[in-house]
């Protein structure tokens, strides 16, 4: 070159990439939420047969549970308030006084325990009944409390048998404890037992 | 004396704006990462019961949404209980199960039995359409399902 100073090579005008980054920041901020999904996850019972298979439960080891359309709450031909109902289903499956009248207790052998034999409400059903024009909420909060019950008993199972939580067993560990507290929920098909809808 | 100094002489250097870029691209990433997509505009109404037993629903792409509500648009779809597949509104239940069928088939082969269908019910919905809903799903085979519902605070 003709001069002895080298010639600096202008750098690129970078301004506008607050500018780019701003308009994808926008766009993801739109078409996006936050929110994570939460659930109270249930299991269905399979397609019902056609013909009637009526299965013989005992009465003592079936717990009813009514809601009427009213979103009032029966359990046992007796009226209470949702905030017992916990209460009610843990009495009821741990029946800690083997009382007469509640889920019956047999022996069952656990392997997972090393062939232990352990009492558990084999048989027991709570069963869910709801009217058609009974509201959404109020089911939900029925089965919520249901759900409750089965979760702390399991609690105090992992706690009793293998000295954990129950979120930390293992695959076999769980499958033990299932059998120890099978959860046993069953909803009816609804009635239309009118009133207002 | 001291020199005085120019009138107006010197400026004040403009506040670099050079790491504004790195910041907003910070941001960007956050959300990009932190969010995700809606599945579907809603057209029912959605306000959510609370409850205390919930769990995360894990692996988004085996989760189909079945959404019951009142319809946003009264005028056209009237005051009941409306049930919202996909962008649409469907006339009845009837027509879950060919739905969930035709999810499922979309689905890879290998994940089809996982396929959970989450229920969006707005709690004011009667349980009625829900039941009807829920046969459809039994039917369907689909028996995994759960309700959507909020996180309830300190009990």
């Amino acid at each position: 070159m003709a001069k002895g100073k080298k010639r600096e090579v202008e750098e690129v005008n970078a301004s506008s990439t607050a500018d780019i980054a701003f308009l994808l920041l926008v766009f993801f901020l739109v078409t996006t939420s936050m929110s994570t999904d939460l659930g109270l996850v249930r299991r269905l019972p399979p397609p019902a047969p056609k013909e009637n298979t009526k299965t013989e439960i005992k009465e003592r080891n079936m717990l009813v549970v009514l809601v009427n359309s009213k979103n009032q709450l029966m359990v046992r031909e007796e009226a209470i308030p949702v905030s017992e109902l916990k209460e009610k289903v843990k009495q009821f499956v741990s029946n800690p006084a083997n009382d007469g009248n509640l889920a019956e207790k047999l022996p069952v052998k656990i392997d997972y325990l090393g062939g232990q034999v352990v009492l558990v409400p084999k048989n027991h059903v709570v069963s869910l009944q709801n009217d058609r024009g009974t509201s959404f909420e109020a089911y939900m909060e029925v089965q919520n409390e249901i759900v409750a019950a089965y979760n702390e008993m399991r609690e105090e199972c992992a706690q009793k048998y293998f000295k954990k939580k129950f979120s930390e067993l293992s695959e076999e560990e769980l499958e033990a404890a299932k059998k120890i507290l099978p959860m046993n929920i069953s909803e009816a098909e609804p009635k239309d037992y009118g009133g207002a809808k | 004396m001291a020199k005085f100094r120019k009138k107006g002489g010197k400026k004040l250097p403009a506040v670099s704006t050079a790491s504004l870029p790195d910041i907003v691209f910070m941001l960007l990433f956050f959300f990009m990462t932190a969010t995700t997509m809606k599945e579907v505009t809603y057209q029912v109404k959605m306000t959510f019961p609370q409850a205390t037993e919930l769990t995360k629903l894990e692996n988004k792409s085996l989760v189909k949404y079945i959404y019951i509500g009142e319809a946003l648009d009264k005028k056209k779809h009237g005051v009941e209980s409306c049930i919202q597949l996909n962008d649409q509104i469907v006339e009845g239940p009837k027509r879950v199960g060919p739905f969930i069928n035709s999810e499922r088939e979309s689905m890879k082969e290998e994940d089809q039995p996982k396929m959970m269908v989450a229920l969006k019910i707005d709690k004011n919905t009667k349980m009625g359409i829900v039941t009807d809903v829920k046969t459809e799903l039994r039917n369907a085979q689909a028996l995994r399902i759960t309700y959507t519902a909020l996180q309830k605070q300190n009990r």
